[in-house]
């Protein structure tokens, strides 16, 4: 057993609004530079759509993440040779196309504008040529609440295998949001496939970055990672990512995308899991046993063996403290309401999500049918296909998103009966049992879900600083290091560690 | 550890293998991480600073402004707001992606920096004051020139801007001011500004100002078509409803066109959190809209015909919890918080019965005080007709029986018999009005009536307004008629009837309507409704709203925690507003404030008078008097007789008539008035509003400051262009065909370019920047001191100032100040002294004008039909002074009217004391003058500070005196509701700690005690104060005579009124290509708030940039489009230039253009006007609904935002088609 700490991140998509807040907030604090204007950190998918980059999801294209070959873990994209060969011309990069072309205004000219015959207007201009241009062609949310219709929606490759479950036609609507990050995967496809070495995953905390002085911009990480969270800076010439703000979580704040999000759809938390197991699990032969295979790879932070094995590794008390207390641990792998994005990429997804609800198809036509069952509708009714949240989150496999989606149900009627009264005991009772799980755990549940406070929504031990060397010299010196080189000072009294 | 000289030794370090683990899979490699400090000082910042966002989101958030170096980085939401309660989902975070971009404006190439003059009429300016001319002749010579004016309103919105100085600025603005008092009158100034409750402060400076000089406010509430008229109508309130967080506690919740994910983004979280909690969602919109996401059940009802669903809702609650299962709870809550069993007259015409008046205590004896104003009931105890406590004739009678406590004023109990079903004398035939098909129709059912007989011997009939209810609802009851056998007959209203206009199934309606009411009646009332702009700004938006309205008062749903009606389209609440009234108003220097509601006004400035359309006021088979009248007539008729403010008032200048009254001989005030009286009568003196186009009623000067009024909410958007603006217009409509009005004056050509001068001020350019004659630079949200407050929570807030407004930005406050400096110190010269006025006032809500007209008859003095009595057939009239050399003073000081007393609704608050706490709160002032001495008011932070001090809701001493206000009235003891709260006085530094919850204030009508949620009416419910109605109740009936004429006095079914696309003769552009007419809608959009926000980087990059267009994927493919083609739309009213965005999410028929999006962004020309596409609004046009006009009566009398008609939109009708050239119309 070696045990490691990763800051995990659920997301609840039944409540999440599709308001892109974490967008914005993200991109303000992170991208808003030369060079960044594509990048979006953090952005929000209207499904079914084809998301951003588009179709990212299809690996024939870009060939992102892990795939198995004669029982071996390999990159799609090919290993270190292919690699070499290819290293001036990545045949599977996304083009300009695949993203957007990013476009201002020439805003100046409404202040600007010398006397006119006509009322002046701040025409769009590309970003990167400086051209006017007519209009935008894409973005990264051009399909935002089902814009562009059934032309934009068929091209969803998860909806590709599914047609015989999904018309794109107005009474049989459906939608629902994808908020995406980086997924700071157990076994993160984007690492491997760097010729730099340029990016690694934080020993302390599972977090993934780019070195900003490593990256040599050869951009094999960004259709390595199959969930395209990579990009590149024009600018600067290297690869930037989602930093699962780490500056904040050091501090014990949840990410800018998580506190700004007010669906209050994130958790944050700390789990533990064994580094031995991951190549194991990454390597199940069936990709539907890949999210089971995953959660076996995490450890029970209760267990007097795991905790042993905890401080012998240097995580500290309060790390084990908040693995305990961990809103992921209840979700992902006690309650397992929360399910990792396509976990058919292999590389072990560290952002979970929690399926959503959906209203009913208007298909009961006679008044006697109606559903009184305390008036929550049953999970087989839904408008969102089980098969297509299937394609996201369980690599096809519906039991497990009917087994959610059960949990979720039963705790509505469940706390229906608490609250008005009115269902039927026994009817609730075989729901229960059918979902799998308890009124207690339903009722701790409703809380974590529900009333979600701050505190119980982010649990974030701060950064285990005492491991790194220094603390006194630091404390004065943070951020003037260059003012005051820590190299021969004879102030400085205390033995420098290496 | 790292520095430079090692770094390669460094990088070479890390090249060296680390250590494989995981089965050799995995590498751990000490590496070098310093360059990780790049990220982190990314993120530091030097100061957090705690602001909002200022004007026309009602979400009042709290955010954190991030400064580093002395530059605002960005912004996150805060999440300190006081807790509500261990088991209960709190407000953090609160805020939108609009709001995470706003920080973009503040160093953005939109940012206006200086002021700015266009510079055609800075040229004029110029060459009149190097001529040597004063300030004052100079405008006067540019505007009294026709070349030269017209040299300048030409080139409106043509470019051509040059910075200017303040000063200078200052002296034009001043100058024209004076030129418009003293040639036509103050009120031709006239000043428009939003939503005070997000930026109180800001809005006041301008208000105060406009106060003082006696100029014209206009209401924004009602024009924004986002007042509930229902509201009014149906509570006496403008408007109160639940804080968000109350959703938390209902337990069945129907969202009904308010889309909560996309305008109530963070509140959103506590409808989605309470299904956690068990309550069930159904949703119902026309689309597939984001809020459907968390239904249970979508009804898609077609657009605008809610009300027939709510109707069937309606029809089923009566039917199955008071008919066939009476449900005492409801049943209850009926006879006490509504007028259900109040009794009304059947009246005979001819040989048919119609429902007529409520009737009063004057009906039956002569003994009653204020009798014409007491509703009557029958009494089960006594088994007779008795006037219960709380009804208007109480409120007003000087007595303390005020309160909705089931008993006689001397205090027998009683029981009000809701039906005379199994008593009655008769059973007659009643006609009801029914409109769903062409020209309407009228449906006779047979009602329960009772004889009584009235104190001259006549023999009376009588019958409830629950016996109307379910006569005109269709639940038969074995009575006689044409009424419906069951829920599959389609007869007006069974679910079955509603499935041919709505398109929702009967099935769907039925387990609706049950579910809702069984909840409620499980719960005690935890059923809610949530509605808004979907449902609100139709023309017919009360009858829309008072039928959904039903479902909650049937339910026993209102004055409930969890249940009621949630209103969510542009309500907000200022919450402190006894302080911030008497600070906006000048209230404390004795000012008499002009308010003019908004629609009027620009339905008349704008000219959209003379562009009606006739087949929008259908005849009906109800046939009536009123609603065959052009609403441009009844409008004067509404101003003559007092009902509605009519401003500019009179052709001649006020203060003109009060100089000649003098000059004739006039010495008291009174006689001054009765002059200007008898010339009003005789015709001597002529009303503005019945001459809107002659020279001398044109607003002249006009401000627009928290508010891009043209590119935004300027429905008619092409109608303000050409006939206020005088600028480019697209107008295609043309009077010639139009419906005309009679009494009001029509020239051949309607007037252009009215306004002598237009001022934005503004922090951005818009277009309302790009037709101003002066733009002045505004500081931004982050960079002044304000308070803000919300419906939607229960808390109050500051604006700080990050950074001082850069370049030369300022705040409303001073710009208003320095404006008011300059004033004065001209007014010295040329307006010296006090100046007299005549001012009219409309009969006032919350006053005894309530009562000036029994019956609600509709009496025209002009026609003889009644005296000509101010104050009760006709306007208030008043003889005010003003005093033009001290507006400064008077701006910049607390005056000391304020010790007489301050207060609004009804609520008093002793003066004196606030006044000298003031005193040492804010200092006095020690600037030569008039104010010397006084509390000092020069600065934003000292205006906040006063509105915290003087209101209720943020001084507790002040609540505890409100409430002891109340209980006088009532007789009710309401000692606890503030107790506890007596030393709570928040100051601006408090709230900026932390925000703090508001206090309960008899001024709102939801309790707030025991960090319970705010939900409206509980004060009502709990403490038996009754609604301000004219029953005291919740009102099912209306009798006002235009209520009855027009087929309204009960929640009715009326469909959308079509506008457009073209009138008969008119000419429409001719073109080969294919092209589909739809209802065009314009609801609230995703990427702004209004037009604020759309233009930032963030939000254009997140969809498509703008100006879009939505529409269903196969109309699109029916003209030939693709996703994101050019199209243009257009109808009589103009033309708009945008993208479509083809979906199948919406229905056929249908656009969606969000509202709002401006034009100033990638807009090119239109093909068919070959000029600049317009907005949103420039394809509406609005027309006044006249029951909205009504006043003088009760709740239905006019209040500033509270009553009056609204500038609807929804009921259009516009074409599209492909745009195939696209033209940008810049060289």
């Amino acid at each position: 057993m070696r045990v490691k700490a990763q800051v995990a991140m659920v997301m609840h998509l039944d409540k999440c609004i599709g308001c892109h807040t974490c967008s914005v907030t993200c991109k303000s604090t992170w991208t808003n530079r030369p060079g960044t204007e594509y990048m979006w950190f953090n952005n929000v998918e209207t499904r079914p759509g084809v998301g951003y980059p588009q179709e990212w999801e299809n690996q024939d294209y870009y060939k992102g993440g892990w795939e198995l070959k004669n029982g071996k873990l390999r990159l799609r994209a090919g290993g270190p040779i292919t690699k070499l060969m290819n290293i001036f011309y990545n045949p599977n990069m996304g083009t300009m196309d695949d993203y957007y072309e990013p476009w201002t205004y020439d805003y100046e000219h409404l202040i600007d504008s010398p006397k006119s015959e006509n009322l002046p207007v701040a025409r769009p201009k590309s970003m990167i040529t400086g051209n006017y241009m007519d209009k935008p062609e894409w973005g990264s949310n051009w399909d935002d609440d089902l814009a562009g219709g059934s032309e934009v929606v068929s091209r969803d490759p998860n909806v590709k295998g599914l047609q015989d479950h999904i018309a794109m036609e107005y009474e049989k609507t459906f939608m629902m949001y994808l908020p995406r990050i980086c997924e700071h995967c157990l076994n993160p496809s984007c690492v491997a496939s760097c010729p730099s070495g340029a990016l690694y995953k934080r020993d302390e905390d599972g977090i993934v970055l780019v070195d900003q002085e490593e990256c040599r911009g050869w951009r094999f990480c960004m259709n390595g990672c199959p969930y395209n969270k990579v990009y590149y800076n024009w600018n600067t010439h290297k690869a930037e990512k989602c930093n699962f703000c780490y500056p904040r979580t050091e501090a014990g704040l949840p990410t800018i995308c998580s506190e700004t999000c007010v669906g209050r759809i994130r958790y944050i938390g700390v789990v533990l899991y064994d580094a031995d197991r991951v190549k194991a699990a990454a390597s199940v032969e069936d990709p539907q046993d890949l999210y089971e295979a995953q959660l076996n790879c995490f450890l029970d932070p209760f267990d007097d063996d795991v905790i042993k094995a905890a401080k012998e590794a240097g995580i500290n008390e309060e790390w084990i403290k908040g693995a305990q207390e961990s809103p992921i641990y209840k979700m992902a792998m006690k309650w397992k309401i929360a399910l990792p994005l396509h976990p058919e990429y292999r590389t072990l997804p560290m952002v979970w999500y929690v399926p959503p609800l959906s209203p009913i198809m208007n298909h009961i036509t006679n008044e006697e049918e109606l559903n009184t069952d305390g008036y929550i509708p049953a999970v087989d009714q839904m408008r969102i296909p089980i098969s297509y949240l299937a394609s996201l989150l369980s690599a096809g496999d519906t039991s497990v998103i009917r087994k959610v989606l059960l949990k979720l149900t039963a705790m509505r009627v469940h706390m229906r009966s608490v609250n008005v009264g009115g269902i039927d005991e026994l009817g609730k009772s075989k729901l229960l049992e059918e979902a799998g799980t308890d009124v207690e755990t339903i009722e701790e549940m409703a809380r974590l879900l529900g009333v979600a406070k701050y505190d119980e929504r982010f649990v974030i031990p701060t950064g285990r600083r005492e491991m790194d060397d220094d603390l006194h010299y630091r404390q004065g010196a943070c951020s003037l290091e260059d003012l005051a080189p820590p190299e021969g000072m004879v102030t400085y009294p205390f033995e420098r560690g290496n | 550890m790292e520095n430079s000289s090692n770094k390669l030794f460094q990088h070479l370090k890390f090249l060296k293998p680390g250590k494989r683990i995981n089965d050799g899979w995995t590498e751990e490699s000490p590496r070098q991480r310093e360059w990780e400090k790049m990220y982190r000082n990314r993120w530091a910042h030097d100061k957090v600073v705690r602001s909002t966002h200022g004007v026309n989101c009602t979400g009042s958030c709290s955010w954190k402004i991030y400064v580093k170096d002395g530059i605002i980085t960005s912004e996150t939401q805060q999440t300190d707001y006081p807790t509500t309660g261990a088991d209960f989902p709190e407000y953090e975070p609160r805020g939108c992606p609009r709001g995470a971009s706003f920080s973009w404006y503040t160093y953005s190439p939109v940012r206006v920096k200086y002021p700015y003059v266009r510079s055609d009429l800075y040229r004029l300016w110029k060459d009149e004051r190097d001529a040597g001319h004063d300030p004052v002749t100079a405008w006067k010579n540019i505007t009294g020139d026709p070349d030269k004016r017209q040299q300048y309103v030409k080139a409106r919105g043509k470019g051509g801007f040059v910075r200017a100085d303040w000063r200078d600025v200052c002296v034009m603005i001043a100058s024209s001011i004076i030129h418009t008092i003293k040639t036509y009158g103050p009120d031709r100034v006239t000043g428009f500004s939003p939503i005070p409750a997000m930026s109180m402060v800001s809005y006041s400076g301008g208000t105060r100002f406009l106060s003082l000089i006696g100029g014209n406010i206009l209401s924004f509430y009602d024009w924004y078509a986002d007042l509930p008229p229902a509201s009014p109508q149906v509570w006496g309130e403008q408007t109160d409803v639940p804080e968000s967080g109350d959703w938390y506690n209902t337990k069945y919740f129907i969202i009904w066109g308010t889309n909560l994910p996309q305008t109530r983004t963070p509140d959103a979280h506590f409808m989605v959190e309470s299904r956690y909690n068990g309550t069930k969602v159904v949703g119902v919109s026309p689309d597939y809209a984001e809020y459907e996401k968390f239904a249970d059940m979508w009804l898609p009802a077609r657009a605008g015909t809610d009300g027939a669903l709510a109707m069937a809702m309606t029809h089923v609650i009566l039917k199955e919890f008071y008919v066939d299962d009476p449900t005492p709870y409801f049943m209850n809550y009926a006879k006490k918080f509504t007028d259900l069993p109040f009794l009304i007259t059947i009246d005979q015409h001819g040989s048919e019965y119609r429902s007529g008046r409520f009737l009063h205590a004057d009906d039956l004896n002569s003994q009653e005080e204020l009798g014409e104003w007491k509703t009557v009931v029958w009494d089960l105890n006594a088994n007779d007709t008795t006037v219960p406590n709380g009804t208007q004739g109480h409120r007003w009678d000087g007595g303390s029986k005020w309160n909705l406590e089931l008993e006689k004023e001397d205090g027998t109990a009683i029981n009000p018999e809701l039906s005379f079903l199994h008593m009655a004398d008769e059973e007659v035939q009643v006609e009801f009005p029914y409109f769903a098909k062409e020209h309407g129709d009228i449906v006779r059912r047979g009602v329960p009536v009772k004889h009584i007989t009235d104190k001259a011997g006549n023999k009376l009939r009588v019958t409830t307004v629950y016996d109307l209810m379910m006569a005109h609802t269709g639940v038969s009851r074995g009575l006689n008629g044409d009424y419906p056998t069951d829920y599959h007959d389609p007869k007006p209203y069974t679910p079955a009837w509603q499935e041919s206009i709505t398109g929702v199934r009967k099935q769907h309606v039925i387990q609706v309507a049950r579910e809702f009411a069984d909840n409620a009646k499980r719960t005690e009332g935890k059923s809610m409704i949530a509605m808004g702009g979907g449902t609100n700004h139709w023309f017919h938006s009360d009858q829309i709203y008072r039928a959904i309205l039903n479902l909650v008062l049937l339910t026993g749903s209102q004055g409930v925690n969890g249940g009621g009606w949630a209103h969510y389209v542009g309500q907000e609440k200022v919450r402190p507003v006894e302080g911030w009234q008497t600070v906006a108003f000048a209230k404390d220097w004795g000012s008499a404030p002009r308010q003019q509601n908004g629609t009027s006004f620009f339905y008349f400035a704008t000219d959209q008078y003379r562009y009606e359309e006739r087949d929008v006021m259908k005849d009906t088979a109800w046939g009536g008097k009123y609603n065959d009248m052009h609403p441009a007539d009844i409008n004067a008729l509404a101003a003559r007789l007092g009902w509605l403010p009519s401003y500019p008032q009179f052709t001649q200048n006020s203060v003109d008539l009060a100089k000649e009254a003098r000059e004739s001989g006039a010495e008291t005030e009174q006689d001054v008035i009765q002059n200007v009286v008898n010339k009003v009568k005789n015709g001597e003196v002529d009303w503005s509003i019945e001459n809107p186009d002659d020279p001398r009623n044109f607003p002249r000067v006009f401000f627009n400051w928290r508010s891009n009024l043209l590119g935004d909410s300027g429905k008619g958007h092409e109608f303000f262009v050409k006939h206020l603006i005088g600028g480019d217009d697209q107008v295609m409509a043309e009077s010639e065909t139009s419906w005309l009005p009679e009494t009001v004056n029509m020239k051949d050509k309607g007037a252009e370019g009215k306004a002598d001068l237009f001022v934005s001020i503004d922090f951005r350019m818009t277009s309302s920047g790009l037709f101003s004659d002066i733009v002045l630079p505004a500081a931004t949200w982050y960079e002044k001191y304000d308070l803000s407050t919300t419906d939607l929570h229960p808390f109050i807030h500051p604006f700080n100032a990050a950074i001082s407004p850069p370049w030369e930005s300022k705040s409303d406050w001073d710009t208003f100040r320095e404006i008011s400096r300059v004033f004065s110190e001209l007014a010295e010269e040329y307006l010296p002294g006090e100046t007299e006025e005549i001012l009219t006032s409309p009969l006032g809500h919350d006053t005894t004008d309530e009562i000036a007209q029994p019956s609600g008859k509709i009496l025209d003095w002009r026609k003889g039909e009644t005296e000509a009595v101010p104050g009760k057939t006709m306007p208030n009239f008043s003889l005010v002074k003003r005093d033009y050399p001290n507006v400064y003073q008077k701006m910049t000081t607390i005056g000391p009217d304020l010790k007489q007393g301050y207060g609004m609704k009804g609520v008093k608050l002793p003066g004196a004391k606030v006044y000298d706490e003031l005193k040492e709160r804010l200092g006095v002032s020690k600037r030569e003058g008039l104010g010397k001495g006084h509390p000092d008011l020069y600065s934003d932070i000292k205006a906040a500070e006063t509105i915290l001090l003087m209101s209720g809701a943020t001084n507790g001493r002040r609540a505890v005196e409100g409430w002891k206000s109340m209980e006088e009235k009532t007789g009710q003891d309401l000692s606890d509701i503030a107790k506890g709260h007596e030393e709570t006085s928040y100051t601006l530094a408090d709230i900026t700690a932390q925000p703090r919850q508001t206090i309960s204030t008899p001024v709102w009508s939801g309790l707030e005690k025991d960090g319970r949620r705010y939900s409206p009416f509980t004060v009502n419910t709990e403490y038996s104060i009754p609604w301000r109605t004219l029953t005291g109740r919740q009102s099912f009936y209306l009798d006002h005579e235009m209520m009855l004429d027009f087929g309204e006095g009960l929640p009715t079914y009326l469909p959308p009124v079509n506008k457009g696309p073209y009138v008969k003769g008119e000419n429409e552009p001719e073109h080969e290509e294919p092209s589909i007419t739809v209802r065009y809608l314009t609801p609230h959009q995703k990427w702004g708030i209004h037009t604020m926000f759309t233009e930032s980087s963030p939000m254009v990059q997140l969809f498509r940039g703008w100006q879009v267009v939505w529409m269903n994927e196969e109309d699109g493919a029916s003209i030939g489009l693709h996703d994101n083609d050019w199209i243009e739309v257009y109808n009589r009213n103009g033309a708009i230039a945008a993208r479509v965005v083809l979906t199948y999410r919406i229905p056929r028929g249908t656009a969606y253009m969000y509202h709002a999006q401006d034009r100033t962004m990638g807009v090119p020309g239109t093909t068919v006007t070959k000029k600049r596409g317009g907005t949103h609004n420039s394809v509406t046009r609005i027309t006044q609904k006249p029951t909205h006009m009504i006043g003088g009566y009760s709740q239905l009398s006019y209040g500033f935002n509270y009553y009056g008609t609204t500038g609807s939109q929804r009921d259009t009708i516009a074409v599209i088609k492909p745009m195939k050239e696209v033209n940008w119309l810049e060289s």
